[in-house]
């Protein structure tokens, strides 16, 4: 009774006492998974923004103006994602965001975007994040069908005719699973089987005996971390001896620790973060790549990891944006994004345009395997 | 009824005390949360049932709404009909056997129900989109007007939560009340005196269920996008907690307890890294603490002002 | 359908149920002392594995001692649950201690969270990596330890709750704890027992299977689930009901993964579970409920 009505206004009360921040700087949100299953994503995103934020400002900001990242953690979870966009466009009125870090996600808020006309850089991978174009809805990482693209050339030279893909059960499986189901039969491969695991599971034997039971050539992996390290290992165990591709979605320091010496020999494509130092020196990325990494170590003492490098491009995007066009309002960043061509980051070269919000295409990958538990580059 | 009359006039009113739309998203999903633990309360409060898998049923009405409205073509109002009929008679299928069992076999058939459920709607991908989530359901419509304003919406939303709470009040005042508190007090008692103890729990469990159904249809079409996550294990636990937080037999308790729990994040996102941490230890200091729930200790509260003041006035 | 795949499955089936099995004799334990379904005991075993990857990599032990302290340490959490949330609150309504179990399971969650991150850690097998073949399939010497110390277990509790004064005396308390401490059983001290062991049997079997699956600060909440359906599976309140339902669950869900479907397996467990509660409550080896009226 009472109660109620007590709780009700304490709460109105305490949630108008919001910090205000400096009047007149640019605001940027920012909606991340810097916790939950996807806070491998989130977090090294997070401290890439900040740390930029930092550097930037150090430097007099963009256009005289001091920028402002606006961070907010939806824990993964796609509720929490949307209270975070609402917060961003309703209360902190910001003139575009970066984020969030998953697929999901991105596609609960995005229509939010479009009917509040402010663009949303997200980085997150799946298709139809991008496809078909949403005029205020970009991307930064490279998408899950160039990755395919990738590894089926790289199966084609090898002469594998048979392939297995074994992915997860959640978005980004989910994701990879459509494309290759596509592109598999597309480029003449036959699928041999097609199995599931799930985000959670600690085993995955059963499904690698029903791959070995259909006699494949090479064996696909879609996922993110553990499941795929426990895949490598359990591929040992079972001693399986056929050829196991990985996803980008491992290309980190982590999955070699989690893997062990079952991660010996796995191929997978990768963005160039990944081995900085065996990117040729005339390579238009290899400045940006260098100074994110050292950047990044100088800052926080740990490793960079790929992922991060999302916001980065992201947040350079953005900034390049506001640079060209010398505006920092929201429909200025959207044309300006659009109009952007040859542009360097960390996770490739990108060309934006009206149709095509994702910018990248296969070269954004390098193919790279596994060898003395470090990255090396396949020519 | 007339703390019913101010909760709804304080709802009613509680838009133009916010400063702006964002913190209706937070009272509109307030509202969808105690509508699920208003149910949830008749059930384990009242008719001593519990049950672990309610987020089931919430996501039972917003998935069949949502697929019939976009896939199949239906208007938002039948398909949200449909959800919530559908959602009644799986609670029937699915009760039927269960309420036969007791405590905690009870927990784990309603437990097993809730994750089969939840594994459903993340595996069947042609159907709900799987875990990418299922984009682009209508906005809600009310006889062909869309209730495109995020306060009509809400408004909406308010008058369905008190027509809901008017409903269970007026169930727990009626025959059927008197029935679940006998069973609640001692179920061989209750059958001896001539209790149909068994149509009384399917009963409740149907009505909590249905209640759930009509929060999941609304949610569906307010957030225009659902995912598997927001109805799995950790959900119906979240309900479960707001129930008892809010004092188990107390239906004002639960409405209170779930919108505490709706806005707790919002005071927590300051402390982002120990937010776990907090949650648990809330839930283990209130429990212990205040057994009755906020409820209760608000009753002691009141009972203790009275006590002094009347004191004073005697004394 | 060949043999080899199939005895492949039973053994990854007979690995994880046993963990499962372990998992719900804690469950069993603490159940049959107190009455209280401990939601929590999903995070004893993730303590015991995260502890042991803390112990031996951050404080250097070596794997014996760093594994020793695991499950000590996992104990003693037990003790302390019980301690401070459990025996204040023990005459509450049956769903408050289900509710406070669950608080208590998610802040041991957040308090790995925060002490320990949120990334997988690896624990290195007991003795090796290299898989025996064995009529086609192939056996982690991991698998072979997780069987030997889990029948181990099983024999050393039988023993002790049929043989020692301590046992004996915590059943009288599962019995009627009235009447235990007329006779002068000191029921707390038994409650507090009863969480002790079942923090160990968890943590020792969290340890055991840490290097089959890796463990992160999170894995608790499927254990817990899977331990609990278990417990009901083989009869709640059974000891080897419990054990004989974690192994049947985990080997139903291995030949589900191998032969349905490798996405519904969960469901499947569950489906049959549930199957089970309505035609059989008290679960496999339970015995029929008869109370007074």
């Amino acid at each position: 009774m009472n109660a109620a009505k007590c709780v009700v206004a304490l709460v109105t009360y305490l949630l108008t006492c919001v910090p205000a921040f400096a009047a007149d700087a640019i605001k940027i949100g920012a909606i991340l998974s810097v916790t939950g299953p996807a806070s491998f994503l989130g977090e090294p995103e997070k401290n890439t923004l900040i740390m930029l934020q930092d550097q930037l400002n150090a430097a007099g900001g963009v256009g005289g103006q001091q920028v402002e990242v606006i961070v907010y953690d939806d824990e993964s979870d796609v509720n929490k994602c949307v209270m975070a966009a609402k917060k961003l466009l309703d209360q902190d009125q910001v003139a575009v965001v970066i984020g969030p870090s998953i697929s999901g996600n991105t596609l609960a808020i995005s229509k939010f975007f479009s009917s509040a006309e402010v663009p949303l850089v997200s980085c997150a991978a799946a298709e139809k994040i991008v496809r078909p174009v949403d005029p205020w809805v970009f991307n930064t990482p490279q998408l899950d069908r160039h990755a395919v693209t990738k590894i089926l050339l790289d199966a084609k030279a090898k002469g594998y005719s048979r392939l297995a893909i074994l992915t997860v059960s959640d978005g980004y499986g989910q994701a990879g699973r459509g494309v290759l189901k596509e592109l598999i039969p597309a480029q003449g491969f036959e699928l041999a089987a097609d199995e599931v695991y799930g985000p959670k599971d600690t085993d995955m034997t059963a499904q690698l005996t029903k791959i070995k039971g259909a006699g494949a050539d090479a064996i696909i992996c879609w996922g993110t971390n553990p499941g795929p390290a426990v895949v490598a290992r359990n591929r040992v165990q079972l001693g399986l001896t056929t050829p196991l591709y990985m996803s980008h979605g491992v290309a980190s320091n982590k999955f070699i620790e989690l893997a062990g010496d079952a991660a010996e020999g796995l191929v997978l494509p990768a963005g160039r973060l990944v081995a900085v130092d065996q990117v040729p020196a005339d390579h238009p990325q290899k400045a940006v790549l260098e100074a994110y990494v050292a950047g990044y170590t100088k800052t926080y003492g740990t490793q960079i990891s790929s992922f991060g490098g999302y916001a980065h491009d992201a947040f350079a995007l953005v900034m390049e944006a506001i640079r060209k066009g010398g505006s920092a309002k929201s429909a200025d960043i959207r044309d300006n994004l659009e109009k952007i061509s040859g542009f360097a980051g960390t996770s490739g070269v990108y060309t934006y345009s009206p149709e095509n919000h994702n910018g990248l295409d296969e070269s954004a990958f390098i193919m790279v395997t596994i060898e003395n538990g470090g990255w090396k580059v396949a020519n | 009824m007339i703390w019913l009359a101010f909760f709804f006039g304080l709802l009613m009113l509680a838009p133009m005390l916010l400063p702006n739309n964002y913190y209706l998203t937070i009272l509109i999903l307030g509202c969808l949360h105690a509508m699920n633990a208003v149910g949830l309360c008749l059930l384990v409060g009242h008719a001593g049932q519990i049950s672990l898998g309610h987020a089931g049923f919430y996501g039972l009405g917003a998935y069949t709404s949502s697929y019939l409205s976009t896939t199949v073509g239906l208007s938002v109002g039948l398909s949200m009909l449909s959800g919530v009929a559908l959602t009644v008679v799986v609670s029937i299928l699915v009760g039927l056997p269960s309420l036969k069992l007791k405590g905690h076999y009870l927990a784990m058939a309603t437990l097993g129900f809730g994750i089969i459920l939840s594994i459903l709607f993340t595996e069947t991908v042609d159907i709900t989109g799987g875990p990418s989530g299922f984009v682009g359901i209508p906005r809600l419509s009310l006889f062909g007007w869309e209730l495109r304003k995020d306060v009509t919406l809400y408004r909406a939303v308010a008058v369905t939560l008190c027509l809901i709470v008017w409903l269970a009040f007026n169930l727990l005042h009626s025959r059927v009340g008197r029935a679940l508190r006998a069973l609640h007090t001692s179920e061989r008692a209750a059958e001896a005196m001539g209790v149909d103890i068994a149509r009384y729990k399917l009963l409740v469990f149907v009505l909590s269920a249905a209640f759930s159904g009509i929060a999941g249809v609304l949610y569906a079409h307010y957030l225009t996008f659902i995912a598997p996550s927001s109805f799995g294990f950790m959900f119906s636990v979240e309900l479960i907690v707001m129930v008892v937080l809010g004092g188990m037999t107390s239906v004002p308790g639960a409405i209170v307890g779930a919108f505490f729990i709706t806005v707790l994040p919002e005071f927590l996102r300051a402390f982002e890294n120990i937010e776990v941490l907090l949650f648990g230890a809330i839930l283990v200091l209130c429990m212990m603490f205040l057994p009755d729930g906020m409820a209760g200790g608000w009753n002691r509260l009141w009972g203790w002002g009275k006590a002094r003041f009347s004191g004073a006035v005697h004394g | 359908m060949d043999p080899s795949s199939l005895l492949q499955y039973l053994i990854t089936g007979l690995t994880l149920g046993s963990t499962y099995g372990l998992t719900a004799l804690g469950f069993t334990i603490i159940f049959n002392t107190t009455g209280v379904i401990n939601f929590a005991q999903g995070e004893f075993v993730m303590l015991g594995g995260m502890m042991s990857v803390y112990f031996m990599h951050s404080l250097g032990f070596g794997e014996p001692a760093a594994v020793v302290l695991a499950v000590l340490g996992a104990t003693l959490a037990g003790a302390l649950v019980e301690r401070l949330a459990i025996r204040p609150v023990r005459d509450c309504p049956a769903i408050n201690l289900i509710i406070i179990t669950i608080g208590v399971s998610i802040l041991i969650r957040g308090l790995a969270m925060l002490l320990w991150g949120k990334d997988t850690h690896v624990l290195e097998p007991f003795s090796g990596n290299q898989p025996i073949m064995f009529l086609g399939a192939a056996i982690m010497p991991q698998a072979i330890w997780v069987l030997v110390i889990s029948l181990f277990l099983l024999g050393a509790l039988k023993l002790f709750f049929s043989g020692t004064i301590h046992g004996k005396a915590m059943l009288a308390c599962s019995y009627d704890s009235k009447a235990a401490s007329l006779v002068g059983i000191g029921v707390q001290r038994m409650v507090l027992l009863s969480f002790m062991i079942s923090a160990l049997v968890g943590a020792v079997g969290g340890v055991i299977l840490a290097p089959i699956t890796m463990t992160s600060y999170d894995v608790g909440i499927m254990l817990g689930l899977k331990g609990f359906a278990a417990c009901i599976l083989g009869g709640l309140g059974n000891p080897f009901g419990a054990a004989a339902g974690g192994v049947i669950l985990g080997v139903l869900e291995s030949l589900g993964a191998g032969f349905v479907s490798s996405a519904y397996k969960d469901a499947l467990a569950f489906v049959i579970l549930l199957i089970l509660l309505f035609v059989k409550p008290s679960g496999l080896f339970g015995l029929k409920d008869s109370k007074r009226v």
